[in-house]
């Protein structure tokens, strides 16, 4: 394992009840870099996110964050990273502010530098002048780049983002990933994030690991993955790996609220 | 300990800044305090057991409370998913702080709304014997609040999903009011039925607010009070426990 990368994972397995959801994989992400987990739906990009972030245990392999273990270096771990959820993941009655406030307690940070890091941190994001505002009054859009904000808040030295720009339209994606960019250069952040949007990991990421049935097919840079496959496009290339483009599945317990989330508002 | 407040503070925030619920909220304990104590109040003068309405309204307050506390705790379920809880279980805080932070605050919003219930059923023309005895009420209150608000976050830290949710209402929630004497005095019950009673921590509960706001009691306050404080820190400990053990 080289000395520079700051998410070293060897030989991760996650088992649920004997299905492998992820399967002995192994990659490393380098400090300053932007990686990206591409795959179709239940590939295994989230459950691996949640084995680096400690919200879930690896059934086996090791992993080392920022140089510290997330199985029994919880605390060190949780403080080198900041996420991104799938799902929001923000208070819906409080306000912008109140939100980033409360990060800001959670992660211990010194309420002498808490404001102004704050009010630097909305202003990128361009939300400051609605920072009184309720966040259920925000757009999708907003919402996220707040969740963006908060995550970087404290510091972090990689940034998680589990599917950042699902569910928002296309210039939105754009004005979220020019954030992400600024981010990742000013605050000098590592970022991995997880998407099924091939233009996206091939614009945005330096190296691309495709991944699929929970093991990691093909990795490296969007020009190394064409030539490997003899592709043009990393659509192509993707297809190429993968086999087919549309993935067919049950759906999940967490689906079900998923809708009941959109059927009700809640 | 600043995230125990901070926690705490915010589901005082949230409260404060939902009128509609609260007053949503009240309105079932309303009904049962209007419909139930003036509807049954005939039958029990002429039963020769006194005031229905006074003898109802700290079980409608116990209700209040219950129900109050079990949903806040069951919010866990959505709330790891889609909610500000997810964000919590990653930062660098010990797990039983957040459990702690979560329930202080469920809690102190249940007992809200069981001394919002008192007072209304003031209007409706109930009147606490001896005022003097309210702190005592009042700590009932916290109890259970305490009990049922770490109950909901331990069955809520191991359902998954919602679909378990009616089934603990009708088979745990429910069971527990109905038979904690909210509603009928524990006296003279057929056998059978008293002894499930005397198994209802609720109950206690119950009882004991009785005795601090009316004077009548059944198991005797200081049983009332060690029952509870016992369930309480027992709830307390199991929740913890499995809160801590949440994966998503």
């Amino acid at each position: 394992m080289s000395e520079k990368a700051i998410i070293q994972v060897k030989n991760l397995t996650k088992k649920f009840n004997g299905f492998s959801a992820v399967d002995n994989i192994s990659f490393e992400v380098q400090k300053g870099e932007i990686f990206a987990f591409l795959g179709p739906n239940g590939a295994g990009k989230s459950t691996t996110i949640k084995m680096l972030t400690t919200l879930l245990s690896p059934t086996d392999g090791k992993m080392l964050i920022n140089g510290y273990n997330p199985v029994d270096e919880q605390n060190e771990v949780r403080s080198s990273f900041g996420i991104v959820f799938q799902d929001p993941s923000l208070d819906d009655e409080l306000t912008a502010y109140e939100n980033m406030e409360f990060h800001a307690v959670l992660y211990s940070l010194p309420s002498k530098i808490r404001k102004a890091r704050i009010e630097e941190l909305l202003k990128i994001v361009e939300l400051w002048e609605r920072r009184k505002s309720l966040v259920k009054t925000f757009s999708g859009g907003m919402k996220r780049r707040l969740e963006i904000a908060r995550g970087i808040l404290h510091h972090p030295k990689i940034l998680f983002l589990d599917e950042p720009t699902l569910g928002l339209d296309p210039q939105t994606r754009n004005y979220i990933w020019s954030y992400i960019k600024n981010l990742n250069q000013k605050e000098d952040v590592t970022v991995f994030f997880t998407t099924h949007y091939m233009d996206e990991a091939e614009k945005i990421a330096q190296r691309i690991a495709i991944i699929d049935h929970g093991k990691i097919i093909a990795s490296g840079t969007g020009n190394r993955l064409k030539i490997q496959t003899k592709t043009d496009s990393l659509e192509d290339a993707f297809l190429t790996l993968t086999g087919r483009s549309l993935r067919e599945e049950d759906a999940s317990a967490l689906d079900h609220m998923r809708m009941r989330r959109r059927v009700w508002g809640r | 300990m600043n995230a125990i407040y901070i926690l705490w503070l915010r589901q005082l925030k949230r409260y404060s800044r939902s009128r509609a619920r609260i007053v949503g909220s009240l309105g079932q304990p309303l009904l049962f305090l209007v419909a139930l104590g003036f509807g049954f109040g005939p039958v029990f003068q002429k039963a020769g057991v006194g005031n229905y309405l006074e003898f109802l309204t700290p079980g409608i307050v116990a209700m209040t409370i219950l129900f109050t506390s079990v949903f806040s705790g069951m919010e866990i379920i959505w709330d790891k998913q889609f909610g500000f809880l997810k964000e919590t279980l990653v930062a660098p805080v010990p797990r039983i702080n957040i459990m702690l932070g979560r329930t202080l605050g469920g809690a102190t919003v249940a007992t809200l709304q069981g001394c919002l219930v008192l007072a209304i059923s003031y209007v409706a023309g109930f009147r606490v014997v001896n005022l003097s005895s309210l702190p005592f009420a009042f700590i009932f209150m916290v109890l259970i609040a305490l009990s049922f608000t770490a109950f909901g976050t331990a069955i809520a830290s191991i359902l998954d999903d919602m679909q378990g949710f009616q089934l603990i209402m009708n088979f745990l929630v429910m069971p527990l009011f109905f038979l904690s004497g909210a509603l009928f005095p524990l006296e003279g019950l057929p056998k059978a039925l008293g002894i499930v009673t005397t198994l209802d921590p609720l109950a206690y509960g119950v009882d004991g607010l009785r005795g601090a706001l009316i004077g009548v009691v059944h198991f005797g306050m200081l049983t009332d009070f060690l029952v509870l404080g016992v369930l309480a820190s027992a709830l307390l400990l199991i929740g913890s426990f499995l809160f801590s053990k949440i994966q998503i």
